[in-house]
């Protein structure tokens, strides 16, 4: 639903914003969310989805709703895509340790897909002690969930936000996409 | 009022309104696949506390269609955010029906804060939720089932004697989405 559309305005979109920007993390994201068809965004900040937030709030064809919590997210994103909109969740790792069980007993016990677009936190470079747990466990946490993950680069990242919706929709299952330090500073 | 009596006059009612039932986890799920099973109803037989939530995305997204939900005191208490988004968007096709039996009533019926005196409706309205309602008997709830917002349901503690929900998990997202709209996306 509303797929041409999307396309649609992200072609005006891009097309305003020219090529010059094409390396901004923050735009690169936003682009493959619109690729995708994404149409419903949950979201808890991070200071590195700060632009993003923003690129999200300002799209008239984005409903978005920020949260209190990410679990809280899980269940309005799921909630969504039963009434047939394309939802994603857009959060710090901190927040995955918050929506394990939302994300195992409603995700994948009902089979309903999820794209997390997730600012993860604690790896090199970390100036805060406490993201470091977290960070090291983000990756195991979705291994052992059996949640495929991407850990893009800039470059890859509109692709790869648009293939982790699709392997979210088709395997109806929740995918993650991984944007360390690196990312954010546009690596 | 028992909560199986309180569950069953909701389904009657969302029946009549045409409006899709979410129900929270454990014993309220299967009070109300008893009482009166519907495709429109959406049995949460995991996730405790995201009743709300689920409803609430379900109502932002499918703005022509009446969503109730059937939620529990322990269960809000532990997703108390939720009341506050709700009353930030506050959908007009959006009802959340707390049944506070004072306990959590799977488990053994170990009381909860309600118990002790914690005021779920004055917590809805301090969150800023502009229509909230507090009864206690069938009369009352049945004017309540009409409106938006929050109401709050004092019921006894206590369980009907109602079998699992003999559905899987698979069985109850297909019918529930076919009954909801009308083409399957993504």
């Amino acid at each position: 639903m509303g797929m041409h559309k999307s396309r649609e305005a992200a072609t005006k979109f891009f097309a305003l914003q020219g090529d010059r920007q094409a390396m901004n993390p923050s735009l690169t994201i936003y682009r493959g969310l619109k690729h995708a068809g994404i149409d419903f965004v949950i979201s808890v900040p991070c200071v590195n989805l700060q632009k993003l937030l923003d690129l999200v709030g300002k799209d008239p064809e984005i409903i978005h709703v920020p949260v209190t919590r990410e679990e809280e997210g899980a269940g309005l994103c799921a909630g969504a895509w039963m009434a047939g909109r394309r939802s994603a969740l857009l959060m710090q790792n901190s927040g995955l340790g918050n929506s394990i069980n939302a994300l195992a007993s409603l995700d994948i016990l009902y089979g309903i897909p999820l794209l997390m677009i997730i600012s993860h936190r604690g790896g090199a470079g970390e100036p805060i002690v406490g993201q470091v747990p977290m960070g090291r466990l983000t990756a195991p946490l979705l291994d052992a969930m059996e949640i495929p993950h991407f850990s893009p680069t800039c470059d890859e990242a509109e692709d790869k936000v648009n293939d982790a919706w699709s392997l979210a929709a088709a395997g109806r299952k929740p995918v993650a996409v991984l944007l360390d330090l690196d990312f954010w500073r546009g690596a | 009022m028992k909560r199986m009596e309180a569950i069953a006059l909701a389904a009657e009612t969302a029946q009549a309104q045409g409006a899709l039932l979410i129900s929270n986890i454990g014993f309220p799920s299967r009070e109300l696949y008893a009482a009166r099973d519907r495709p429109e109803n959406f049995y949460m037989l995991g996730s405790m506390g995201l009743a709300s939530s689920i409803g609430l995305g379900l109502a932002l997204g499918l703005p022509c269609r009446r969503v109730i939900v059937l939620d529990g005191d322990g269960s809000v208490l532990m997703n108390l955010g939720t009341l506050a988004t709700i009353a930030h968007y506050a959908p007009e096709n959006y009802l959340l029906v707390i049944l506070d039996n004072c306990c959590y009533g799977s488990t053994g019926s170990q009381p909860t804060c309600t118990h002790l005196g914690t005021d779920l409706a004055a917590i809805a309205l301090a969150a800023g939720v502009k229509n909230v309602e507090n009864v206690d008997n069938a009369q009352d709830l049945t004017r309540a089932l009409i409106g938006r917002g929050v109401v709050v349901v004092k019921v006894e503690p206590g369980n009907a004697n109602v079998p699992v929900i003999d559905l899987s998990s698979e069985e109850i997202i297909e019918r529930f989405m076919r009954s909801a709209r009308p083409t399957p996306s993504s």
